[in-house]
């Protein structure tokens, strides 16, 4: 697809990251333009995640900068037009008593802002996330009662009922079975084709990610960039991965 | 010879509508049972129930520098939870002591306190065990003003952070990322805890308070409903509990608190054991 390459959304600058003494990100540069289809991929412990959370502003940087739609993150007030899918198996609890209606609501809630309840336009808004997810018929269910697939697909209408330009999504596929996966990445292509979403997305499967995603981000506490997944081939991999031997399988999720 | 006993019986019922002091405590009762579960969902969602507990402890210093002072116990109770909830919610967002290590300094520092201050005011005496235990006769009518108001406010900004409250306690990251204030609400929602322990403690009790936010919560979780009837089914089960604890505990000449909180530990078993079949 034609990516408007002349318009730049998330702009990374001289990035660098330290958990104590720990550096977890060095001098990451990064420009992300109107409707990438960006994958972010590495080893675990690579940095992805902290990378992700700096750009979204919940993690300050040690150094540098980021600019979200010309903003610096930190003064970024039009925050509806991020959506954010983050690692749902790890954080979400099952029990949690709500309907997957009342999930994707709080899509709009940041929207919608303080002191004012929704309104019939936001309902009709959450209703068609449901539908653009294929969630609709299961609206009335507990969240916690769902297969993975499903919960990730209520995720993704959640952040879609914001109406954002850019979905940044955390490893979306962990928990998620291997049909439910290729609908997945099937939903996501459709999002940034027709809906013309700008995506982030976070994940350590490489061989899958390098055949859906239109440019590459490979983060290992340094990151190396491609505008051409197709050009990221085994023997980069080996050499960005150095002697730890990284294989992957498609099936490995726990 | 049945219906006369039970006409007997039910003026019996109706004995406690004769004494003042009893309908003012049913009425604060149904107040606390009403606003309780409000804000237990809450807390139960965000793994956040021992700090009812730990501002219950709090308070018992409140009350005890209440009874030296000869000020009315609730509001100095009120002054030292919402102070106190403001720091342990700085001191657990700091980072510099664990959220939990937080909440055992406050516990016992204040039960600590509170002793001290007991042994300055001479020592135990009936009205200080009344709001360790609860009971309802300790309700005054100005309590049941300061109740009612309390309530009310509680009830209030719950009710216009709704969205945000729910949004927190499901997901925070991405509450955050939306743009809703976390911090703020945060901090809100530990001082209504702190108001909420503060009122309800006539009734209840300070050791016993945080059964009340927390048990007709769980119970109601184990229904698997949405999260407004979750919030509905936890109302009528505190409210029943309260009511009927009440009841019972005039008639029987049992503690007010713990009879309310037995009660709803026995509509909670009996939760468990349904959703097991």
């Amino acid at each position: 697809m034609p990516v408007d390459h002349t318009k730049n959304i998330i702009e990374v600058e001289g990035v660098s990251f330290a958990y104590n003494e720990d550096l977890v990100l060095e001098k990451v540069n990064l420009n992300i333009h109107k409707g990438d289809y960006l994958g972010v991929i590495g080893p675990n412990g690579g940095g992805k995640t902290t990378l992700i959370k700096i750009m979204l502003g919940l993690l300050e940087p040690s150094a540098g900068s980021v600019r979200m739609f010309g903003q610096e993150i930190r003064d970024f007030k039009d925050r509806s037009k991020i959506g954010y899918v983050p690692q749902k198996v790890i954080n979400f609890d099952v029990n949690f008593p709500a309907t997957v209606y009342e999930v994707v609501a709080m899509g709009r809630y940041g929207k919608r802002g303080l002191f004012k309840s929704l309104g019939k336009d936001d309902k009709k808004i959450v209703n068609e996330s449901l539908k653009q997810v294929e969630m609709y018929e299961f609206r009335d269910r507990i969240i916690g009662d769902l297969s993975g697939g499903q919960q990730q697909r209520v995720f993704i209408a959640r952040a879609l009922a914001g109406q954002p330009e850019v979905i940044f999504l955390d490893e979306p596929m962990a928990g998620v079975d291997v049909l439910a996966q290729d609908q997945f990445y099937q939903l996501l292509k459709r999002l940034n084709h027709e809906l013309e979403i700008t995506l982030v997305f976070i994940s350590h499967d490489i061989e899958a990610v390098v055949n859906e995603v239109t440019e590459i981000a490979f983060v290992n506490r340094s990151l190396s960039y491609d505008d051409d997944p197709k050009n990221f081939v085994k023997g980069d991999l080996e050499r960005l991965y150095g002697d730890k031997k990284f294989i992957h399988h498609h099936h490995e999720h726990a | 010879m049945e219906t006369r006993s039970l006409f007997i019986i039910t003026t019996n019922m109706l004995d406690i509508f004769q004494y003042g002091f009893a309908i003012r405590g049913l009425e604060a009762g149904i107040i606390i049972g009403m606003i309780a579960p409000l804000i237990g969902m809450f807390l139960v969602l965000r793994r956040y129930s021992l700090i009812a507990d730990t501002l219950a402890h709090v308070s018992l210093a409140g009350i005890a520098v209440g009874f030296l002072f000869q000020i009315n116990p609730i509001v100095t109770a009120m002054v030292s939870t919402v102070l106190s909830s403001v720091v342990i919610e700085r001191l657990r967002s700091s980072k510099k002591v664990y959220g939990e290590s937080a909440l055992a300094i406050f516990l016992s520092g204040s039960l600590a306190l509170a002793v001290v201050l007991i042994s300055l005011a001479h020592g135990f005496n009936v009205g200080l065990l009344n709001y360790l235990f609860g009971s309802i006769v300790t309700v005054k009518q100005m309590d049941l003003y300061i109740i009612g108001g309390l309530g009310a406010v509680v009830a209030g900004v719950l009710y216009l952070f709704y969205k945000e409250l729910v949004y927190i306690s499901f997901d925070e990251e991405s509450a955050q990322v939306s743009g809703i204030p976390t911090r703020m609400i945060n901090t809100l929602l530990i001082i209504l805890s702190a108001l909420t322990v503060s009122l309800s403690i006539p009734i209840v009790g300070v050791l016993l308070i945080s059964a009340l936010m927390v048990i007709p919560v769980v119970t109601a979780l184990q229904f698997r409903r949405s999260f407004m009837k979750t919030i509905v089914i936890a109302e009528l089960i505190s409210i029943f509990s309260v009511v009927a604890g009440i009841f019972v505990s005039f008639y029987l000449n049992l503690s007010t608190g713990g009879t309310i909180v037995l009660i709803s530990l026995v509509v909670f078993v009996v939760s468990l054991l349904l959703r097991r079949r």
